[in-house]
């Protein structure tokens, strides 16, 4: 089926709208039912249905963010994440990872994960975590001018860094 | 062996029992966990999802913490009506009832440790408990995803924590959830009040099957919705801390009921009692709820010495599956067919049970009251 509007494109939004007992049906392709204003309701309803109301208009929101992203590992797109509301691979919450961020607020109580760590996960996270303290009470010390302890940090950090 | 052949006969798994089972019929805790270098089920290709069968099936098969005896198939080998079975006793979703090759479970032989392979994530693990036991269901899983965690290497950012299909999943992975049974709140009309503050502490309310189901029978199922952001051990604490008040409320609910309207509450044990007993053809959902009222009955000492394991016997052997497997022919059954069968089953059943003593509530009811 061709586009309505500019008759060139191939329509992929199917609207039915009843307005004033009359049944009106839209059938355009995706440039211009964004023109015109029609979104597809179905593919949001989805996303409203599985993740609570409010999500889908956040989803879009968070695809817009991403413009016309697809996973470089399963081949995952933004329009299949709208449409199903999942994602494809584990890599997927690396590329998606900057609209994802809003989505997730809506339905948890934070965005960073706390809790249980894979236990060879755990010394790397250790010791990310480690030298970042460091670093930062590094900084606080150059800052205050206090030298002897900045020493003391630098050093510790070149062991730790050292020792890894 | 056949699944069929593995699990306890519902007489016997209905004897199961556990902390504040008057109320809290079971309580279970999933993790949801994926391969890391295989596309999610839902996305990925045939080949894959066999690949991560083959992968992960012989590890799950393998740890030692299931013990010796245990149940693995893949979903394909399962007869639709094994399957069915499977749904009515919560050991997996619906949703992996209707997966067939490249999908498995495995299941231990206390039935209290099932592994979905290849349901929305690569693993869906699970641990049962009878009554009010969210530590215990925790501590329990928690155990076998480390003993897992040792032979794959699951998914996993610094930044999202377990990383899984659906975002709801995302960061812990964890679904904690208990089956309660209601009937004195939903008599008192409180129910809808206690869902709407359950709710409010972003705990879903959901019938007995889960996602967009009915509550049938007064069986409700409180889980939490989120999922990162807070360690497993404060979701498992919190949704704990809720159910002791919704036990708690139910409790009141009962005894308000009790002293308030002990005939209304007699009215609706006596004719559950009278029509599971006498009925020739009767639907799964009158079943559920008229057993609901047995069952409240039996918690209120209404039906003498009568166990509850008898009327979650019947809650269980109403359903569909278990009716068909009952069946001297096992044949498929038309849904009249089913009703007829159903109420044969229960009138047989009923018999067991003593007439209602009405004094266990009105006796109850005078020594309670101050003159």
């Amino acid at each position: 089926m061709v586009c309505q509007f500019c008759k060139l494109k191939e329509a992929s939004v199917h609207v039915t709208e009843i307005a004033d007992n009359k049944v009106k049906k839209v059938d355009a392709c995706a440039a211009c039912a964004k023109e015109k204003n029609y979104n597809d309701p179905a593919a949001f309803a989805i996303a409203d249905h599985l993740l609570g109301l409010g999500a889908a208009q956040k989803m879009e929101e968070a695809s817009e963010a991403v413009g016309a992203l697809s996973c470089n590992q399963c081949g995952y797109t933004q329009a299949d994440f709208k449409k199903s509301g999942r994602l494809g691979c584990a890599h997927c919450y690396d590329i998606f990872s900057d609209g994802l961020d809003s989505v997730l607020k809506t339905m948890h109580k934070d965005i960073r994960h706390r809790g249980k760590v894979p236990a060879g996960m755990k010394s790397a996270l250790e010791g990310a975590h480690r030298l970042q303290g460091l670093n930062r009470d590094l900084q606080v010390a150059i800052g205050q001018e206090d030298f002897e302890s900045a020493a003391r940090l630098r050093d510790e950090i070149k062991a730790f860094k050292a020792s890894e | 062996m056949s699944i069929i052949d593995f699990l306890v006969p519902p007489s016997e798994a209905c004897l199961r029992s556990g902390p504040h089972d008057k109320i809290v019929l079971s309580s279970r805790v999933r993790l949801a966990r994926n391969l890391r270098t295989v596309p999610f089920p839902s996305h990925s290709k045939k080949a894959e999802r066999i690949k991560a069968f083959e992968t992960l099936m012989p590890e799950v098969k393998s740890l030692t913490l299931l013990g010796q005896e245990i149940f693995a198939e893949s979903m394909d080998k399962l007869p639709a009506l094994d399957k069915q079975v499977l749904v009515e006793r919560h050991l997996i979703s619906r949703e992996h009832a209707a997966k067939n090759a490249g999908s498995g479970i495995v299941l231990n032989r206390e039935e209290n440790v099932c592994v979905m392979v290849n349901e929305e994530d690569h693993l869906r693990i699970q641990a049962l408990r009878p009554g009010l036991q969210l530590r215990q269901a925790w501590t329990a899983i928690d155990a076998v995803d480390t003993a897992l965690q040792e032979k794959v290497e699951f998914a996993f950012s610094e930044r999202y924590g377990f990383l899984t299909a659906c975002p709801t999943n995302l960061g812990t992975g964890i679904r904690v959830s208990a089956m309660l049974h209601l009937p004195g709140l939903v008599l008192a009309e409180q129910i809808n009040q206690i869902i709407q503050a359950v709710n409010k502490l972003g705990l879903a309310v959901r019938g007995l099957y889960g996602e967009g189901t009915e509550a049938l029978g007064n069986v409700f199922q409180v889980s939490n919705q989120m999922t990162l952001g807070e360690p497993e051990n404060d979701i498992v604490e919190r949704i704990n801390k809720v159910l002791l008040q919704i036990i708690e409320h139910e409790e009141n609910a009962r005894l308000s009921q009790m002293e308030k309207k002990p005939a209304v509450l007699l009215n609706h044990i006596g004719r559950a009692y009278g029509v599971l007993g006498n009925s020739w053809s009767i639907s799964s959902k009158e079943a559920m709820n008229l057993i609901s009222f047995l069952r409240l009955g039996v918690d209120l000492g209404v039906f003498g010495k009568t166990p509850k394991s008898l009327t979650d016997e019947l809650f269980l052997r109403s359903q569909p599956a278990h009716l068909q497997l009952a069946h001297p022919l096992r044949e498929k059954l038309g849904s009249d067919e089913r009703d007829l069968f159903r109420a044969q089953m229960l009138r047989e059943r009923a018999s067991l049970i003593p007439n209602p003593d009405p004094q266990a509530l009105l006796g109850r009811r005078e020594e309670g009251s101050p003159e």
